[in-house]
């Protein structure tokens, strides 16, 4: 373990960017954080989450794929791929890191999606502990330790200092080049550390919410469910739960006439959007309540049952606070018998 | 603090649920939380005393679910109305977006909402519980922090702190006692921005749109916004999109929306309430009402039903466009 | 990067035959600009289709894999991308990728059996490619069955190609019908369900449904019925699709994606799964 003092905080973040663009959590000027290029002057902001997740390091909200000359009766087609260049992002937590192989279960499989890939092969990701869970938090419920988190470094902040633990070769390469900065430990602040936030995990209000009633097999029982019902009366039908969610992956692909040609677009897309299904003859989710069902179901049954049992929910409690109405998934997974 | 208290509104609301006068209740629902509230439609007595809240979070403006939950509720639906709320039912009402008979509107006095992001700000996060005391909100937190007490003017959300009325301008019953028009500052943000220069104005609108996640929630939420089928939801209306093609289409999507309610818009604030990346929307509308106060007198969507909005109606005083371009130099 | 195969990515085609099948069905014959066939596929399988700036969409191949020069879809005219497509000339370019999805079982669970194929409307098209699949390797199946019905006369798609070539087969019965009474029609009257009733098939016969859901309905109601088990009826589905490939997340019933899981379902696979399409 090497560990470096706060005092020596962007000298450190001067290292990495020599080599690597570097993401740190900084203001968003509207009282949130969001993951900042650093620059000189761009100050680390200590926040428990950030407003958006960092999926959109790997899946951002728009990306061009591809474009095309129209010419009379004819086509052409341009390959616009590029290689991602290597980049660092720093204070990513436990449950995003988490959310990051939620996401690689969907794109890297085969077919793999060589735009998702190649982000992920050239990002580095540092964690770092939450010294503070808050009351939204329940990364526990999905066996997530935030004392302990994953990534390419796990690090942990204490008082004056920040220690650093590699987890993968891309990052013990990145620790190498901090050599000079950092020194050499022993693992006593950090399992200090680690102690005081399992106590706070223990006093979260949500440590009870369990994930036993749900998963792969489950289908019929909770689709048919009485619950939606009540549960989906008064959802607006707006994304906002979709897109300040670190595992939701769903998309839309866009053409965008220039004047100059045609780009072929990615972008997020909502279950909850009412024209998400809609088919030229049909809408197969015509209600709010089956696209709210959709969200959860996908979450807690459907997911897990293609994925060995893992959920597509890491807890992070983004939906909790930001929800116009208030509804989560918290409340969906109580009300459809989740707690303890 | 809510100088109304809870019980009298869930008294009122079991007893005419009982007597059968309405058949559900729109009002505010229990969440995880002190401050999470879900708007929720009872149906029993019982859920109303298990779960109905009335607290400084009570935010939620239920104008708007009366367009969809007359319709689906067979008998009258019993609303809650905030004075700010009932703007936007009256405006409603003359967009004849909901049944009228169908509704037992209920006024409720409110002393201000809190904002819970204000009040993080304050008290840090990881909140435990918030204690209504006469003080204030006394936040207990996870940590083992001493208690702090956050004065309810400190909590106060924006558009509560420029509360343009206090009174109720439509209900079917009164609890408590209605208040007065009130002299507000709201404008005085948007005269700010009017002082810029344009591309101090523009470097701004900029600023905050760029953060814009097009969640939709503004227009969701949005009781001017009750079109059955959105243009921006419509794949065949050129318009429609998700995610901004290029940063200029994602202004102009809050500046259509902006445009659409202009006339309409009551300055209820849902919009700047429900933004998941706090973008002022508001002052967008503000703007419009200001312009719209200037240009053809003073005019407030739903103070009255069925009147006529200064841009939908002519009179042979109204400014000529040329007027409002040359003013355009002046300002 | 660029030598990485990416789905997404299609290739271009040229459209180098169209045929009126129907006032509002188009069949289209689709290569390369060199002129050769763009993929391989098996029956039951399908292809994204699009025009730049317009849009993309995913159609079935109407084609069976034993034609090695080219691929045909036949297409309905009711929305963006087919209406563009209704109005498109010989030598329009256009893009294509896949194929996408499973197949029918042909050389697994077709294989020896006697076949039922039922089919409504524009639901013949993903049938067409297995039944001339099956009548390609004609020793390998058993009898096989063909009903097809639709609004009109007029509308029954590959009119030409079934009176022509699959009633002249051996072993192969076309039971045609249409809705209502018109001039000029001396075959059956009536809706496919009902005519599937009448006819009154063995039930040793594995089935292929496909139509609009509310016929492929009333028509596995009318083969339960007559004694068939849902394990011996196949049906192909369709809902909306951008990615074709199991990842931008809409065409899924339960936790199966129409567009990698499907598009060909047993009927009993989908009792296992929400009624929600």
């Amino acid at each position: 373990m090497r560990k470096f003092s706060l005092s020596v905080l962007s000298e450190v973040f001067a290292e990495i960017a020599k080599n690597a663009t570097l993401y740190i959590p900084a203001t968003d000027n509207a009282g949130g954080a969001k993951f900042t290029k650093w620059a000189e002057g761009v100050e680390y902001l200590e926040t428990l989450n950030t407003v958006k997740s960092p999926k959109d390091f790997f899946f951002p909200h728009t990306e061009d794929l591809m474009e095309f000359k129209v010419t009379g009766k004819n086509i052409e087609l341009f390959d616009i791929r590029e290689e991602s260049e290597d980049f660092v992002v720093f204070g990513v937590r436990a449950c995003d890191v988490k959310s990051f192989d939620i996401l690689d279960r969907v794109f890297l499989v085969d077919p793999v999606d060589t735009y998702y890939a190649s982000r992920r092969e050239h990002g580095v990701i540092i964690s770092l502990a939450c010294t503070r869970p808050a009351e939204t938090c329940f990364c526990g419920t999905f066996d997530i330790d935030p004392a302990t988190p994953a990534g390419d470094i796990s690090a942990w902040k204490t008082e004056d200092s920040i220690y650093l633990e590699a987890n993968t070769a891309k990052g013990e390469a990145l620790l190498a080049k901090l050599d000079v900065l950092t020194e050499e430990c022993d693992t006593e602040a950090v399992e200090t550390q680690q102690e005081k936030i399992r106590k706070i995990m223990d006093k979260l209000p949500l440590k009870d919410l369990t994930t036993d009633s749900f998963g792969g097999g489950k289908t019929l029982d909770l689709f048919n469910s009485e619950k939606w019902a009540e549960l989906s009366e008064s959802c607006l039908g707006c994304g906002t739960c979709t897109f300040v969610c670190p595992t939701c992956q769903c998309y839309d692909i866009k053409d965008f006439n220039t004047g100059n040609g045609v780009i072929r677009y990615r972008c997020w897309d909502s279950c909850m959007f009412s024209e998400f299904t809609k088919m030229a003859h049909g809408n197969s989710r015509l209600s709010q309540l089956e696209r709210f069902r959709q969200r959860f179901m996908h979450k807690l049954v459907y997911y897990p049952e293609n994925n060995e049992g893992i959920f597509s929910c890491v807890g992070c409690g983004r939906c909790l606070s930001k929800c116009p109405i208030s509804m989560n998934i918290v409340k969906v997974m109580k009300a459809l018998g989740g707690e303890k | 603090m809510q100088k109304i208290t809870r019980d009298v509104l869930v008294n009122k609301a079991v007893s005419l649920l009982e007597a059968g006068e309405v058949k559900a209740v729109l009002g505010w629902g229990k969440g995880e939380f002190s401050y999470d509230v879900t708007p929720t439609v009872f149906e029993s007595a019982d859920e109303l005393r298990e779960n109905f809240v009335w607290n400084d979070f009570c935010g939620a403006n239920f104008s708007k679910y009366l367009v969809s939950k007359t319709r689906k509720i067979q008998g009258k639906i019993l609303v809650f109305l905030k004075p700010c709320d009932t703007y936007s039912f009256n405006q409603l009402l003359t967009e004849h977006r909901f049944d009228r008979e169908k509704v037992y509107a209920v006024g409720v006095p409110c002393e201000g909402m809190a904002d819970i992001a204000k009040v993080k700000a304050l008290a840090g996060d990881g909140i435990s519980a918030i204690d209504f005391t006469d003080a204030g909100l006394v936040v207990t937190t996870l940590y083992d922090d001493e208690p702090k007490t956050i004065t309810y003017a400190d909590a106060l959300a924006e558009r509560c702190v420029n509360c343009k009325s206090k009174k109720h301008v439509a209900y079917d019953e009164l609890l408590g006692e209605s208040g007065e028009v009130l002299e507000s500052a709201r404008f005085d943000e948007v005269e700010k921005i009017e002082a810029m220069t344009a591309d101090e104005r523009f470097a701004f609108w900029q600023g905050e749109l760029s953060r814009c996640i097009r969640c939709n929630a503004c227009r969701d939420v949005c009781p001017a916004c009750t079109c059955e089928k959105c243009v921006f939801d419509n794949p065949n209306s050129g318009a429609e999109n998700k995610a901004p093609a290029t940063s200029f289409e994602e202004q102009m999507f809050h500046i259509i929306r902006a445009f659409h309610v202009a006339g309409r818009c009551t300055d209820c604030g849902e919009c700047s309430r429900v933004c998941p990346q706090n973008i002022p929307l508001h002052l967008l509308n503000r703007k419009f009402i200001r312009d719209i106060d200037n240009f053809y007198g003073e005019y407030q969507a739903g103070a009255e039903v069925g009147s006529r909005a200064p841009l939908v109606d002519y009179n042979l005083d109204d400014l000529e466009a040329s007027d409002v371009f040359d003013r355009r130099d002046t300002e | 990067m660029n030598n990485r195969t990416e789905t997404l990515i299609p290739v271009v085609g040229v459209i180098t035959d169209v045929r009126i099948d129907t006032p509002d069905v188009k069949t289209f014959r689709v290569v390369t600009p060199e002129g050769k066939k763009a993929f391989d596929h098996m029956p039951g399988q399908c292809a994204m289709l699009s025009i730049p700036g317009v849009g993309e969409a995913m159609f079935s191949i109407t084609s069976s894999p034993t034609n090695t020069e080219f691929m045909e879809f036949s297409i309905k005219k009711c929305g963006c991308v087919t209406d563009w497509l209704h109005q498109a000339e010989v030598g329009q370019q256009i893009t294509i990728r896949g194929p996408y999805g499973r197949p029918f079982p042909v050389e697994e669970e077709f294989k020896g059996k006697d076949l039922l194929f039922i089919a409504g409307g524009i639901g013949l098209a993903p049938l067409r490619s297995v039944i001339n699949y099956c009548r390609h390797y004609r020793d390998d199946y058993g009898k096989i069955d063909i009903v097809y019905g639709s609004r009109s006369m007029d509308d029954l798609v590959d009119y030409k190609e079934i009176v022509d070539e699959w009633t002249k087969d051996t072993n192969v019965d076309v039971h045609l019908t249409i809705d209502r009474e018109q001039e000029g029609w001396d075959g059956h009257v009536g809706f496919v369900p009902n005519f599937v009733k009448e006819l009154g098939f063995d039930t040793n016969k594995t089935a292929i449904i496909c139509g609009p859901p509310i016929m492929i309905k009333f028509t596995l109601q009318a083969m339960v019925e007559l004694g068939f088990n849902k394990e011996q009826v196949y049906t192909t589905m369709e809902l909306r699709m951008k990615c074709g490939v199991g990842k931008c997340g809409r065409c899924n019933i339960g936790s199966k994606y129409v567009c990698k899981d499907g598009p060909v379902f047993r009927c009993d696979e989908l009792d296992e799964l929400p009624d929600e399409y």
